[in-house]
């Protein structure tokens, strides 16, 4: 009988310890957001890198060899207007299937918000030359000849061109800058990808997905003939991946 | 009732027993955490230290030691210094080294510097070594470099009348094998940090660069031109090397497959670890099979002599037309200022020779 207490003891703590479980309310809640990729809804891992099996809209068949991009200024937008912005960024790397998912170390209170984005690349605050020592150490820096600051998108692979060669391309996105004058010109082309009203009431993931096929169509029906490389001083080109990349990405699903 | 101080009387007995432990002193060899340039410190992440092999000073002094100690060799005759010196840089001169028996291997020696910031720690040209105590087991017992067993490697040291001494000071033990043979080794090349070149002087603005070498960065940054950076690091990233692996174009058929032999993925095949740019003023020949005597026929490469096949780097760019046809006077500064990168106190540090 004298043994029934221990085991009491122990059976109390086992369920008391299950008290933390996500089935509980709480008032703070840690946001993620998974980054999945897809050609037209075919999904893309690196297992489905370096052969050359897609299509673009201009119809050059392409593999893709590498592929990493940074997001950042994560910001939730209270119905009330309040903005939360949650500190960091993260370099999404599918070619090492590394930083795949991302949690802000911040939290966020619980209730409704009128919208949750965050930037493609990094702002101009944010784009400040050299001072990311992570970003530095992966050789993610823009020259100070373009104006310095970080790449938002290194997309590379080869294509087929119009000879039946198999070419390379290296479609980089980064801040436009004309230098073809004296001083440089900039234009903006981080954006903000708005994933749309939510109600959070736990620890939210937000799936986002990335078509990689809609840096190629829309509205500018990319020809890798023509621009396949040295596209980051091309200011034109920039303009372009701008103009394609803010319907690239889309919400799946949030889980929480 | 009886039971219950019985189980408390035991639990008393193992806390006091296990308390008892911490009167025994252990033997701590003297910590010597790496002298991290303050560019580096800036700039970049920190190195990569195992938390099983710490920098100590007697770990260091010991790794040096048998750095330059031909008794890892089979018959006594070569040192790891033999193919890795200093005034070279840490490599040799040869296109391939020789090992004991005079046989040549199949890839330039590498030059050793700045190990530590390897951050994937994939060594070797063609990455087959997960960190720098591991690639150190490699050429000891390679039957065309050292060809020796760790067998007799660590009978040789035993029976040596100074190792025993040096591993007990620097490891705490005066047995002897392989697994602190390399670490000791380890621990004396993450000491071999180069961050003292013409180039850095200028970054610190303690230093100018002509004309022509300022001229020559530009080559290297600009994407129509050189677009060195892209794999070479830049101003932001004092290594000079992305430490990955790529297929620069060297030849339309692959036949030493590099990492591909390693990963197994025809993907790979063809690619090689990017070498860092510094101080190639002291480390030709150049390219993994030390195919290239001058940085003129680098250089000539990728401007005039690139080879189109399946797994080239999409970076590699005019592949058709050979490459990014750079003018005679951008190929003359970017050599000037490549040679910037060279690191003259590096070479000359009295630390890292042998008297």
């Amino acid at each position: 009988m004298q043994r029934i207490v221990p085991i009491f003891i122990f059976s109390l703590i086992t369920l008391l310890s299950c008290g933390t479980d996500n089935d509980d309310i709480v008032s703070q809640a840690n946001v993620t957001f998974n980054f999945s990729h897809n050609w037209d809804a075919s999904p893309i891992t690196n297992t489905n890198f370096n052969t050359i099996q897609y299509t673009n809209a201009n119809g050059e068949q392409l593999s893709i060899t590498k592929l990493r991009y940074l997001i950042s200024n994560i910001t939730c937008q209270k119905e009330n207007g309040e903005i939360i912005t949650l500190d960091g960024y993260n370099l999404v790397d599918v070619t090492n299937n590394t930083n795949l998912s991302f949690t802000p170390l911040s939290t966020i209170p619980t209730g409704t918000y009128s919208s949750v984005s965050f930037t493609f690349g990094f702002n101009n605050d944010d784009n400040i030359d050299g001072i990311y020592q992570d970003l530095n150490s992966t050789s993610w820096n823009v020259p100070t000849i373009l104006g310095g600051g970080y790449h938002f998108m290194q997309l590379e692979g080869k294509f087929v061109d119009n000879t039946t060669t198999e070419t390379g391309y290296a479609y980089h996105a980064i801040k436009a800058v004309d230098n073809s004058g004296a001083t440089l010109v900039f234009n903006d082309t981080f954006f903000e990808v708005d994933l749309g009203k939510i109600t959070i009431t736990n620890n939210a993931t937000f799936n986002i997905e990335m078509n990689i096929a809609e840096w190629f169509v829309n509205p500018n029906t990319w020809d890798l003939n023509v621009l396949n490389n040295m596209l980051m001083p091309n200011f034109n080109a920039q303009i372009m991946m701008f103009e394609n990349g803010k319907n690239a990405f889309s919400l799946k699903s949030v889980n929480q | 009732m009886k039971q219950w101080i019985t189980h408390i009387s035991c639990l008393l007995i193992f806390i006091c027993a296990s308390c008892s432990n911490e009167t025994i002193e252990q033997y701590v060899p003297t910590p010597s955490p790496l002298q991290i340039p303050q560019l580096f410190q800036d700039k970049i992440l920190d190195p990569v230290i195992p938390i099983n092999n710490p920098q100590t000073v007697e770990g260091i002094t010991l790794g040096k030691k048998l750095f330059f100690d031909p008794i890892l060799s089979a018959n006594n005759t070569q040192a790891c210094a033999d193919c890795h010196a200093p005034e070279n840089a840490f490599t040799d001169v040869d296109r391939f080294s020789d090992g004991v028996d005079g046989i040549l291997g199949n890839r330039n020696a590498m030059p050793l510097f700045n190990l530590a910031w390897n951050y994937d720690e994939k060594f070797f040209w063609d990455g087959s070594a997960f960190s720098l105590e591991h690639q150190a087991f490699a050429p000891v017992t390679d039957p065309i470099e050292m060809k020796s067993t760790w067998i007799e490697v660590a009978q040789k040291l035993q029976e040596h009348s100074e190792y025993p001494n040096l591993f007990n000071l620097a490891f705490g033990t005066s047995t002897i094998d392989s697994s602190l043979v390399t670490k000791a080794i380890a621990q004396f090349e993450r000491t071999l940090i180069s961050s003292n070149s013409k180039f850095d002087n200028y970054l610190i603005g303690e230093g100018t660069l002509t004309t022509e070498e300022l001229n020559g960065f530009n080559v290297f940054m600009d994407e129509t031109k050189g677009d060195c950076f892209h794999c070479h690091g830049s101003e932001n990233n004092p290594l000079w090397t992305d430490n990955l692996f790529h297929n620069n174009g060297l030849d339309a058929v692959v036949t030493d497959l590099g990492l591909g032999e390693v990963t197994g993925d025809p993907a790979d095949n063809g690619k090689f670890k990017s070498p860092s740019l510094r101080n190639l003023a002291f480390t030709a020949p150049y390219m993994h099979d030390g195919r290239f005597a001058t940085l003129d026929e680098v250089i000539n490469h990728y401007s005039e002599g690139l080879q189109n096949s399946p797994t080239i780097d999409p970076l590699m760019k005019k592949v058709a037309q050979g490459g990014v046809q750079l003018s005679a006077q951008d190929k003359a500064d970017l050599k000037a200022f490549l040679l910037t990168l060279s690191d003259h106190e590096f070479i000359n540090n009295s630390d890292f020779k042998n008297f």
